[in-house]
């Protein structure tokens, strides 16, 4: 960080650069907020105050759940999106490390034969793929369309994060797993029992890009899953906030709903509300991890 | 195995034998590169073949070659100067605000003497980069509502008619970039503070005995700095030109502003997986991936030649 001298005068204009230059950040920072926070009270609208106040409201004089009590129903589409969402990012988040870890290990030994070989190859796929229609015949000949392990399978191994941690494991000094071989432990048992417990700041980093991948991610669901008990949350939310029209919405959710229901723009933001919130909840944590492994990343890649 | 150091020097098989476990360690990483990635880069393929639609896999092999067919339909179609104008000219917007905004950010934010200012503005700036496009698409969806959306409110209040943003041509590019540059300018900046933090104190110290004030602080010392790292980056953005943003098209457009918005992705996703013109969907797809790969190659290569040149 950058250090002022603070003996050092001020001129005008710097005070003047220095007023203007807080304003326009704390505008700038309204700005990021600004769509959560009008999301957040319209998802607190209910259908009376609507009607009273017509349909655009900042502040509700009364908070209501309804929206909320739809969305999160017993049984309703939701939840089970969520126990999707989850199934990708626990089972799919440990799948990927472990594949990782596991190719990473191996590449990093560098007079394993073939090794710059199956770097080379694996390089080629981060500049060239298949594209989008033969990657979804080769889907769909295996059978996993509509198969939930679809959504861990196709992006087992992500090549930048795979690279980043062969960096890692290259940097472990080899007198480390001498003596463990000494001993006569295997390379398995030295992944396992030496070389991971020593690199649970790069597992803890990439293990999260893995997971903040699994939980945003939509695309691969909306080709590959077309029932929609199997839907993870980011496409129900992306199914009634984007592609329906309001007489749509009030069929999905509020079918059998007695009395007014709450307004469509309530019950989407109440569901942005919703998918946002554990992301939030954890958000302190991710930055902290994510900046790491962006500076990690740009020192070693 | 314990004779390590001298065996892993010697023999190939010796090295082979030598590291038979870590090969096993290797094969699922292994096999999962040439099932997911391999396989669908020999289906491409179908690009120079006639596969129907519900061919399965084995088409690839089975179906009749057509030679070069589904590329000339492609370059002689109106499609053609369409999509491509509309992914070169949406990412070139994007570059053009998009690029600048968060080195502007990463400046200002180094300008800034309270530190816990600065922190709360940077955790705020980089939130977005966590959510998903089907998220930040929803909220540009609710806030852009003509029943209840906050923008609609205000162009009421100053005497306008409700305007369907989403839905008109006339608006639909700049949503593209204002919704790219708020996810992504916060998060971006990153980089180049910490370009700015590895800049040595004693410059500015040095600038300011000699009577420079901010500004020429700014000009000589601080932009020199990161100039190296700005160029690099651009050098990167050149290289994904192509990539004009398929997630976020697809979520935002609609039939009403496909004549602005269409880029290759949406277009190849339609024909492709809607409309089942899997060769002709894959031959796009393709001519896309060298042009994509050509610049990316040409985009490292200046910046590894950038590298060499930077160290002197």
């Amino acid at each position: 960080m950058r250090k002022h001298n603070k003996l050092i005068k001020r001129t005008k204009g710097e005070m003047i650069f220095e007023i203007c230059n807080y304003v326009f950040l704390a505008s700038l920072t309204l700005v990021f907020v600004l769509p959560f926070l009008t999301v957040l009270s319209t998802s607190f609208v209910s259908s009376e105050e609507a009607a009273r106040r017509g349909s655009f409201i900042l502040l509700p004089n009364k908070i209501d759940f309804s929206a909320y009590k739809i969305l999160l129903a017993k049984g309703s589409l939701i939840w089970n999106g969520y126990k999707i969402t989850l199934f990708r990012v626990v089972v799919g988040t440990t799948l990927n490390l472990t594949a990782t870890s596991m190719l990473a290990y191996g590449l990093s030994k560098k007079k394993l034969p073939g090794r710059n070989a199956i770097i080379g190859l694996i390089f080629i796929t981060m500049i060239f793929t298949g594209g989008l229609v033969p990657t979804y015949l080769l889907i769909n000949s295996l059978g996993l369309v509509n198969s939930i392990w679809v959504l861990v399978l196709h992006m087992l191994i992500n090549p930048w994060w795979l690279i980043i941690m062969k960096n890692f494991f290259a940097q472990i000094p080899d007198s480390i797993e001498e003596s463990a071989s000494m001993d006569g432990a295997s390379a398995f048992t030295i992944l396992f029992r030496i070389i991971l417990p020593l690199s649970t700041p790069i597992l803890a980093t990439i293990g999260l890009f893995y997971a903040v991948w699994h939980w945003n991610s939509w695309f691969d669901a909306a080709i590959y899953i077309t029932e929609n008990t199997k839907w993870p949350v980011q496409i129900i939310m992306r199914n009634i906030v984007l592609s329906m029209s309001n007489s749509d919405l009030n069929q999905e959710v509020m079918s059998d709903l007695l009395g007014a229901p709450p307004p469509p723009v309530t019950i989407r933001s109440a569901l942005i509300v919703i998918t946002t919130i554990p992301i939030l909840m954890v958000y302190p944590f991710l930055q902290k991890h994510f900046v790491k492994g962006i500076i990690i990343g740009s020192v070693k890649g | 195995m314990y004779i390590k150091k001298r065996q892993s020097g010697v023999s190939l098989k010796g090295r082979l034998v030598h590291y038979k476990m870590h090969y096993l360690l290797m094969l699922p990483g292994i096999v999962f590169f040439i099932i997911f990635r391999y396989i669908p880069i020999y289906g491409i393929i179908i690009a120079f073949k006639d596969v129907m639609p519900f061919d399965g896999l084995r088409a690839m092999l089975t179906a009749p070659f057509v030679g070069f067919k589904h590329f000339i339909t492609f370059f002689n179609s109106y499609y053609f100067w369409n999509i491509l104008g509309n992914t070169l000219s949406i990412s070139g917007l994007k570059l053009l605000f998009g690029f600048p905004a968060p080195i502007i950010l990463a400046l200002l934010l180094n300008e800034v003497r309270s530190a816990r200012f600065k922190k709360v503005t940077q955790t705020i700036s980089y939130l977005p980069h966590f959510l998903s496009w089907v998220v930040v698409a929803g909220l540009f969806t609710v806030i852009l509502s003509t029943s209840g959306g906050m923008i609609n409110e205000i162009v009421k209040a100053f005497g306008g008619n409700p305007i369907y943003f989403l839905g008109d041509p006339k608006y639909f590019r700049s949503l593209l970039v204002i919704s790219e540059v708020w996810k992504s300018m916060g998060w971006g900046s990153i980089i180049y503070l910490a370009a700015l933090s590895g800049i040595n104190p004693e410059l500015y110290e040095a600038a300011i005995v000699d009577g420079a004030g901010r500004w020429k602080q700014m000009i000589h010392i601080t932009l020199p700095a990161m100039s190296y790292v700005v160029i690099l980056m651009f050098i990167f953005a050149i290289g994904n030109l192509l990539q004009a943003g398929f997630e976020q098209i697809l979520l935002l457009y609609s039939p009403s502003v496909y004549g602005v918005s269409d880029i290759i992705d949406t277009y190849v996703y339609r024909e492709g997986l809607i409309g089942l013109k899997y060769s002709y969907t894959t031959a796009i797809g393709l001519f896309k991936s060298i042009m994509a790969m050509i610049l990316i190659i040409s985009a490292n290569y200046s910046a590894k030649r950038m590298g060499k040149e930077g160290i002197w």
